[in-house]
């Protein structure tokens, strides 16, 4: 056992638990699941941007074969149901909250985007539902949209929301503007950029799906669903939309394929789908198709942006500007106000030692698909922005772009940014040395003649990041407008034969928690990790727990589970202190087994287990039966993963193709439980990251609001044969702030590739600056418009 | 968006005149036509199937007729709905000329789509939208006075010309997206010819709007 126990502890690359049953079709999916009397729902979006609804007609719907009821908004109105709610308040600079419009679960006399739900059909069969979806008559009277960014805040452009004068919901900031325009004032030069982080469509493998269920006997309302927190489901289902209070409502989401932080938010189709079983008494389910994923998951990024970087004559940092317009969509979703302002602002000072920082981001309504929380949240649009402003300065300047980086890296912890967060532990320099030294930065020069004498334009990026994760300390998102605080839960039980099950508030949708979360339990407790069962995604079994996003499953959600295991540590030595007549100080617990310290005496786990339920003779009053206990654990701070990527990129000229050659990603995790899964959450996030840099567009059209890349046609995701064999490292620095020293791992590719790509193919066309994607066309043309360019000098 | 369009159809300016205001002529003509039924002097409504690559539906169709000028022209506008397939309207001003012994058709076209039509259905716009032109050229040169329908510049009937008016400029919000490792057209963009997404759709509008106006 020994042996394999230290092949399971922490560190081990252990292969993943639940891929069994993944991959060969055992798993239950959302849409796996069918229920006795199950009737399936179809809606009716809107085909317009922006309209008013004159008139909805359902009666032919009602009439057509198989139609069990159709509901419209005025149902959802007739039952006084609240709206979808955002979570997060963000407060103007002139203190004003921010202005949110009405989120309506069945639109009600207005629709907002294409996609808008107008209707919810519910049949016998799907076929049916769709059929008679396609019989409601609605009367659309169409309006002008607003939808380009860089318009949707003048006067004459269409309202979204009448609380919101010229679409603006917040004009938030952050940082001391004194200090930055005095940095600014005695600086030697100014780097002026104009950047742009585009749209993504979240795309998880698993579309959205729902099934509602009400008991008539028990009034309990069952909600299967495809989330990432089944708890704030349930919170926000219960007190702020009302469908049922929270004892009576029981939120499962069973395994999840992928959410990439789209499945956090509570969205109108699942509400609908457990709102309407009552009226029906009958499960109703829905599962979105992809066209629907397209329209309706909450989108991600969508950014402008305008930063000027002020350095003295040495390249120091002396002060950074930043004015932002942040697309929030036409309604605010779950999370939505706190992407663009305390997931981003305060990240602006990126790994620098940035004396003076002031950002100001206007979040503006527009008619399209609300923008939430994708992979990175907020963060990877700071590090864009602070990694093409460094080394754009730095290539200004004439200084390479390494020694800008090391001139101006934060040596000293703790460090206290101007934008609130405190620094607590890293070493950027480490992971800068790595990732060159694995790229061969000094040969580069080399390779780019080589590929040269190929016809070929080599260019290398760099992007040194850093992210804000474990989310979070409750009291400091509470301070900064958060409805919730970020603690999580986890409950130990240990069953009287010794195998445990762990409950846990985190929620696995593809980040392996049942392998990771047993390697502790395991390593901990001294047995094999096929004795332990992780229990996550539903509310009747674990009391309460936050959820799973921002990289904070393993610095909290594991952390809870630390704390849970002291207590069961703690009584098991008491029982076994009694069971071998010793003092509980002498006990020592090592590889599965109490020992009395200095004695032959000792008891096995699965011996401790048993008789903490048979409990004959315990001392009563001292030692209860039984051997479970339970935790929350809210962190002292964010932890905050940093790292260096490394991009060189090779562009065919004629073709404007671009060619990723090498990438290299240097980490520093703090302390890594399972470098396997860790290597995989590296891989993804970087394809992720090359995806939004050379790839996906979310585009609408200007003047429609029609979403043109609706399908995989025109959203163009990243395959295995755009992304290159990575070369991934690794440095170290615990984690101070929760007892494992880990910091997440799960955004950080997606955080740091964009700008090392985007860095390197500015780097091998001689230009300031491209615009993401940097597909080929966009490639080509600038290489068109550079050349007369070149030819002239 | 606007887009415009020429044929030559070899008949008197009178009979093709004459000829579209023909509603069993114009009923047989349009592709997928269920009917074309007049609700007052100058409205219309119209039943069409159509298939948009993976879309199809039933076209359901309001048009209005301007600016009458028998035999040089008029406008027509009015919009189509297809249910949950999208919908499309816009506006096409239609001028026939004497050319060469026959008749010169021209129109200009401003038009939009909505819903999985212009979601999903774009790329396929562009191909079914000169399959329908073609079939209803065809239809209507042998209904018209039986001679096949000579276009102007090219030997069998199409659409010419097409690129005449609005092309826009080169605009970050028209990019369309490569799929992976296939080079976009390098001119795509660069503003040298309009995209599919973009003139497709005016295509079938033009054509929806020429067959109601063909039911007058």
């Amino acid at each position: 056992m020994s042996d394999k126990a230290s092949g399971e502890g922490i560190g081990q690359p252990v292969r993943r638990k639940e891929d069994f049953r993944f991959i060969t079709g055992n798993g239950h999916y959302t849409d796996d699941i069918n229920r006795t009397g199950q009737t399936w729902a179809c809606f009716l979006r809107s085909p317009h941007a922006h309209a008013r609804i004159r008139s909805i007609d359902t009666s032919a719907a009602e009439a057509a074969p198989g139609v069990v009821a159709v509901f419209t908004g005025k149902h959802v109105a007739d039952d006084e149901l609240g709206g979808l709610i955002c979570g997060w308040t963000v407060t103007s600079k002139d203190g004003t909250p921010m202005k949110v419009g009405a989120h309506p679960i069945l639109a009600l006399d207005t629709v907002r985007y294409v996609g808008d739900h107008v209707a919810m059909v519910v049949a016998e069969t799907l076929a049916d539902a769709r059929a008679a979806a396609e019989l409601i008559d609605v009367d659309y009277e169409a309006l002008s949209a607003a939808v380009a960014l860089s318009t949707c805040q003048n006067e004459k452009t269409a309202q979204v929301h009448p609380e919101a004068p010229r679409n603006t919901c917040f004009e938030w900031e952050l940082g001391n503007k004194a200090e930055t325009e005095a940095a600014f004032a005695r600086a030697d030069r100014v780097v002026k950029l104009d950047l742009t982080n585009n749209r993504l469509i979240p795309n998880a493998m698993e579309p959205r799906a729902a099934i509602g269920e009400f008991d008539k006997g028990s009034g309990i309302y069952t909600l299967h669903t495809t989330s990432q927190n089944p708890h704030v489901a349930r919170l926000v289902l219960s007190a702020f939309v009302g469908v049922a209070p929270e004892h009576k409502l029981r939120v499962i989401a069973p395994d999840v394929g992928g959410g990439f932080g789209s499945k956090i938010f509570i969205y109108a189709e699942e509400t609908a789908c457990v709102w309407a079983a009552a009226k029906v008494g009958r499960p109703i389910k829905w599962t979105g198709d992809r066209s629907e994923a397209f329209l309706s998951d909450a989108h991600g990024r969508d950014h402008l942006s305008h930063a000027e970087l002020a350095l003295d004559s040495e390249g120091k940092f002396l002060g950074l500007r930043v004015k932002t317009i942040a697309n929030l969509g036409a309604y605010l979703s779950t999370f939505s106000a706190a992407v663009p302002t305390y997931l981003y602002g305060t990240l602006l000072s990126g790994q620098y030692d940035l004396p003076a920082i002031h950002v100001e981001v206007d979040g503006v309504y527009t008619h399209t698909a609300p923008v939430d929380a994708y992979r990175g949240a907020g963060r990877p649009e700071a590090t864009y922005l602070v990694e093409r402003m460094v080394e754009t300065a730095a290539r200004e300047i004439g200084m390479d772009p390494a020694e800008l980086r090391r001139r101006n890296y934060i040596r000293t912890f703790p460090h206290q940014t101007p934008v609130i967060m405190n620094y607590d532990a890293g070493d950027y320099e480490a992971s800068l040395d790595a990732a060159m030294k694995a790229i061969d930065y000094a040969g580069f020069p080399a390779r780019k003649s080589e590929a040269a004498s190929r016809g070929k334009l080599r260019g290398i990026g760099m992007s040194s990041y850093i992210e804000a994760c474990g989310l979070a300390p409750s009291a400091a998102v509470g301070s900064l407008g958060a409805g919730v605080g970020l603690w999580e839960s986890a409950e130990v039980r240990v069953n009287p034969t010794g195998n445990v099950e762990v409950m846990t508030g985190s929620h696995s949708h593809g980040q392996g928690h049942e392998t990771t979360f047993a390697q502790l339990v395991a390593s901990r407790l001294g047995i094999p990790m096929e004795q332990v069962e992780i229990v996550h995604g539903d509310t009747d079994k674990v009391q309460f727990g936050m959820g799973t996003y921002g990289s904070r499953s393993g610095a909290v959600g594991m952390s809870a589970i630390v704390k849970a295991l002291d207590k069961i540590e703690a009584k098991a030595k008491k029982i076994a202190a009694h069971l071998m007549e010793a003092a509980v100080e002498d006990i020592t617990f090592e590889n599965g087994t109490f020992t009395v310290q200095g004695t032959d005496k000792s008891l096995a786990w699965a011996e401790l287990s048993l008789a903490a339920y048979t409990a004959h003779g315990f001392p009563s009053g001292e030692i209860e039966p039984g051997l479970k206990e339970g935790a929350f654990y809210d962190p002292t701070n964010f932890t905050f993963p940093a790292g260096c990527h490394i991009c060189e990129v090779e562009i065919d000229p004629d073709t404007g193709i671009t060619k990723i050659a090498k990438f290299v990603a240097v980490d520093d995790f703090g302390t890594v439980i399972n470098p396997l899964i860790v290597e995989g959450q590296v891989h993804g996030g970087i394809a992720q990251g090359v995806g939004q840099a050379l790839l996906e567009h979310g585009v609408y059209d200007a003047e429609s609001g029609q979403l043109i890349t609706g399908s995989y046609m025109d959203y163009c995701m990243p395959r295995a044969d755009d992304l290159p064999s990575f070369t991934l490292g690794f440095t170290k620095t615990e984690s101070p702030s929760n007892p494992l020293g880990m910091k997440g791992c799960g955004e950080a590719g997606a955080i740091a590739s964009p700008p090392a790509v985007i860095n390197a193919i500015t780097d091998a066309l001689g230009i300031r600056d491209i615009e993401m994607p940097a597909t080929p066309a966009r490639v080509w043309s600038a290489l068109q418009a550079a050349a007369p360019r070149a030819a002239a000098e | 968006m606007e887009m415009s369009g020429e044929y030559k159809i070899p008949a008197p300016r009178e009979e093709v005149w004459a000829a579209l205001n023909d509603p069993e002529v114009l009923q047989k003509s349009i592709p997928g036509a269920e009917s074309v039924t007049k609700t007052a002097d100058d409205e219309f409504e119209a039943v069409a199937k159509a298939k948009v690559g993976p879309v199809s539906a039933r076209f359901k169709g309001k048009v209005k007729l301007t600016d009458i000028d028998p035999p040089n022209g008029y406008t027509i506008s009015g919009e189509g709905n297809g249910g949950a397939a999208g919908f499309a309207k816009g506006s096409a001003k239609v001028t026939l000329t004497e050319a060469d012994g026959g008749t010169l058709l021209a129109y200009t076209v401003n038009a939009q789509v909505g819903g999985k039509l212009a979601q999903i259905g774009q790329r396929f716009i562009d191909s079914t939208a000169s399959r329908m032109s073609q079939e209803f050229f065809d239809n209507f040169s042998q209904l018209a006075g039986g001679s096949r329908v000579e276009p102007a510049a090219s030997e069998t009937p199409e659409l010419i010309n097409e690129m005449e008016h609005g092309i826009p400029g080169k605009s970050p919000d028209y990019d369309a997206i490569s799929p992976t490792g296939v080079p976009m057209m390098p001119d795509e963009e660069a503003g040298m010819s309009l995209s599919p997404w973009v003139w497709g759709p005016l295509v079938i509008i033009a054509l929806i709007l020429l067959l109601w106006f063909i039911g007058f």
